[in-house]
């Protein structure tokens, strides 16, 4: 039945098309740099999300993720760098993770399930996400970000906390998926 | 197109209906003008937002001309990466594929991402009729299905509700909703939360749709921002996407013209919350995926219509629409609503309803639909084409063959405008009989005494 179906959709747009003009691409828009990302820009963007942003150098980044993660019990993805943060006792209530790429431009993260990242459902359950950005990963654009991306990975692009604005157009952060985002940027 | 709206009164009715409601009314025009702002603010901010447009109808444009090389593409891809491809010519056929590869996982209960198709189909219906139960995880689809109502809005489909009705309605319809629940936004969101935590925790089956196709390397693109999206995508063991064919596009890159077009068109916002993109069967998941045609093939055979199926369906015409605003949503009865269902509808269903033939007429043509379109389709013309296209009224007709007779010809113009003069004071304000479906909109134009012509002739030559 299917290769029937198959068959007649695949007749049914041949004789559509049939004598149509040929349409060719044009793209003009801004490509993708090369570059390397703004991070004061990539941190705001991001802020306008109602993240939470630190932006902190190399040597002090166990510190700061000790200091903000107090209290809390994180589930730590295989390959996590260890010497950044250590896995501690108890029922986890939220993730750490890395990431792939960040876009300055549009304030968003991207998952791409490398070590460090963990499984795509790891980021989502729990109710706080927190994600470790080093500078050379942020990138200026959309356009870089996609050309740097593996299409085979499962890929999350993450924008803010989970938001809602289907009551009213009102918006609620924290649907389903985890209601407090912060995000470190590695400076170095 | 699914048969829930057969019956619907045509579209000048339900809208003379809808523009009395004034809640309604007031919740449009509030949700409407807000989207509206927003939008154009980070429109605003790119400055190579012309050249994106132009992009993505190019993109469209020569996907469509090759639509059938693409998709044997895709489904190479997919299969490759360990996805089944399935072919759907019609509505009836895509839910009988779906019913099956459900019922052959022993579920009974699947979850939902927010899908146009799946709406358009009637897929929800057609799997209760397999004793298949289907739960929307979209909040407003949730509004929508817990109230047994019709989406209105591509975007935000329960826009017509306000806080106060979605209280009632969870209150009575959502099992384990608080007792003390508000109608804070907030808490209605926490309520719809714990709700459908359990589900997705225990989902084996989910069904989505998709934004995007991407036939080089056979992946999929859902873009949503509650997170329903992504629990519905990963967590169950099999993955049932629905998606028509037109949502195809030839490249990788592609993405970075769509994924800057689209969430700024649809929320106003640089990026939605979370966009999942996959490619056949991930982290040990089961996927299938159908391929759904059901009037694009026909849609795609008309030279003017055709550009419609370039829609990413991101809602900014209706958001700009003087008549949508007015008229409301289910005035339209389809899935598709406003401008682009105006020219989506009639087309995919064909024309042999009264409902269907009065929605080329569902607009006043001021053209801020195309203005607005990402991928610049000219909604205008093609409503304009298919009210050609359309049956009219044999008194319609006759007018129309009669204006013409006078029209072409100066000297009977003269005459008529003559007698017309003479009789003015006895010309009634409305029209009787088959006429008034003139005179009921509109205002009967003023006759005057003598037409331009006489007067010019006659002050020419004094």
């Amino acid at each position: 039945m299917s290769a029937a179906a198959r068959e007649v959709i695949l007749r049914r747009i041949r004789s559509a098309v049939e004598g149509a003009p040929e349409a060719g691409i044009e793209r003009g828009y801004r490509g993708a740099t090369g570059e390397r990302g703004d991070v004061d820009l990539f941190a705001e963007r991001v802020r306008d999300y109602k993240a939470i942003v630190h932006v902190v150098p190399r040597a002090e980044v166990a510190a700061t993720l000790a200091r903000i993660t107090e209290g809390r019990v994180l589930t730590v993805p295989a390959g996590f760098p260890s010497d950044m943060y250590a896995a501690s006792e108890g029922e986890p209530d939220g993730v750490i993770s890395t990431c792939a790429v960040a876009v300055a431009e549009t304030g968003t993260i991207v998952l791409d399930a490398d070590p460090g990242q963990g499984t795509r459902a790891q980021t989502l359950i729990p109710d706080y996400h927190l994600c470790v950005v080093r500078d050379d990963q942020i990138v200026p654009n959309v356009p870089d970000a996609v050309a740097r991306l593996d299409p085979a990975r499962p890929l999350t692009w993450i924008s803010g906390p989970s938001a809602t604005s289907d009551i009213e157009l009102n918006r609620v952060e924290g649907v389903h998926g985890p209601r407090t985002l912060e995000v470190v940027i590695v400076i170095g | 197109m699914s048969g829930v709206y057969i019956g619907m009164p045509a579209f000048p009715q339900n809208a003379a209906k809808a523009v009395q409601n004034s809640q309604l009314r007031f919740n449009l025009r509030k949700a409407t003008h807000t989207i509206r702002g927003r939008r154009a603010a980070v429109v605003g901010e790119l400055a190579d937002w012309a050249e994106l447009r132009q992009a993505g109808k190019t993109i469209k444009d020569h996907t469509l001309r090759h639509l059938d090389r693409y998709l044997i593409e895709l489904e190479e891809k997919v299969t490759a990466a360990g996805g089944v491809v399935h072919w759907a010519r019609d509505a009836a056929e895509a839910n009988r594929i779906v019913a099956r590869l459900v019922k052959d996982t022993g579920e009974t209960e699947v979850v939902k991402v927010k899908s146009m198709a799946t709406m358009e189909i009637g897929l929800n219906e057609a799997l209760a009729e397999e004793g298949i139960e289907a739960f929307e995880t979209d909040l407003a689809e949730l509004i929508v299905q817990l109230g047994d109502d019709f989406p209105s809005h591509i975007l935000v489909p329960a826009i017509h509700r306000n806080r106060a009705e979605i209280r009632e309605l969870f209150l009575k319809k959502m099992a384990g909703a608080p007792k003390d629940l508000t109608d804070e936004p907030r808490a209605l969101a926490e309520a719809a939360r714990l709700y459908l935590r359990k589900r997705f925790l225990e989902a084996k089956v989910a069904i989505s749709g998709a934004n995007f196709m991407i036939a080089e390397t056979g992946t999929l693109v859902v873009l949503e921002s509650e997170g329903n999206g992504r629990m519905c995508l990963t967590l169950p063991k099999t993955l049932i996407s629905v998606v028509g064919i037109e949502k195809l596009l030839p490249a990788w890159q592609d993405l970075e013209v769509f994924l800057q077009l689209l969430p700024r068109s649809s929320t106003g916002e640089r990026m939605n919350p979370y966009t999942s993109m996959w490619t056949g069967a991930t982290e040990g998941q089961e996927f299938h995926l159908v391929l759904l045609d059901n009037g694009r093939t026909s849609v795609l055979a008309d030279k003017v219509g055709r550009q419609a199926l370039r829609c990413i369906r991101c809602s900014a015409c209706l958001n700009v629409c003087p008549v949508y605003e007015r008229a409301g949503g289910h005035s339209y009865g389809s899935v598709y609503p406003g401008p682009i269902g105006a020219i989506l509808t009639p087309q995919l269903r064909g024309m042999d309803t009264e409902l269907d033939r009065s929605l080329p007429y569902a607009s006043s043509l001021c053209g801020a639909c195309y203005e607005v379109c990402p991928v610049a389709i000219d909604i205008p013309s093609v409503l304009v084409d298919l009210r050609a296209k359309a049956r009219h009224p044999r008194t319609e007709k006759a007018g129309m063959a009669a204006a013409g007779w006078v029209f072409s010809r100066s000297k009977r113009l003269a005459k008529a405008q003559r007698f017309g003069g003479r009789m003015r004071r006895l010309v009634p304000k409305r029209l009787p009989g088959p006429l008034s479906g003139w005179t009921d909109t509109r205002d009967m134009p003023e006759i005057p005494a003598e037409s331009f012509r006489d007067w010019w002739v006659r002050e020419g030559n004094r």
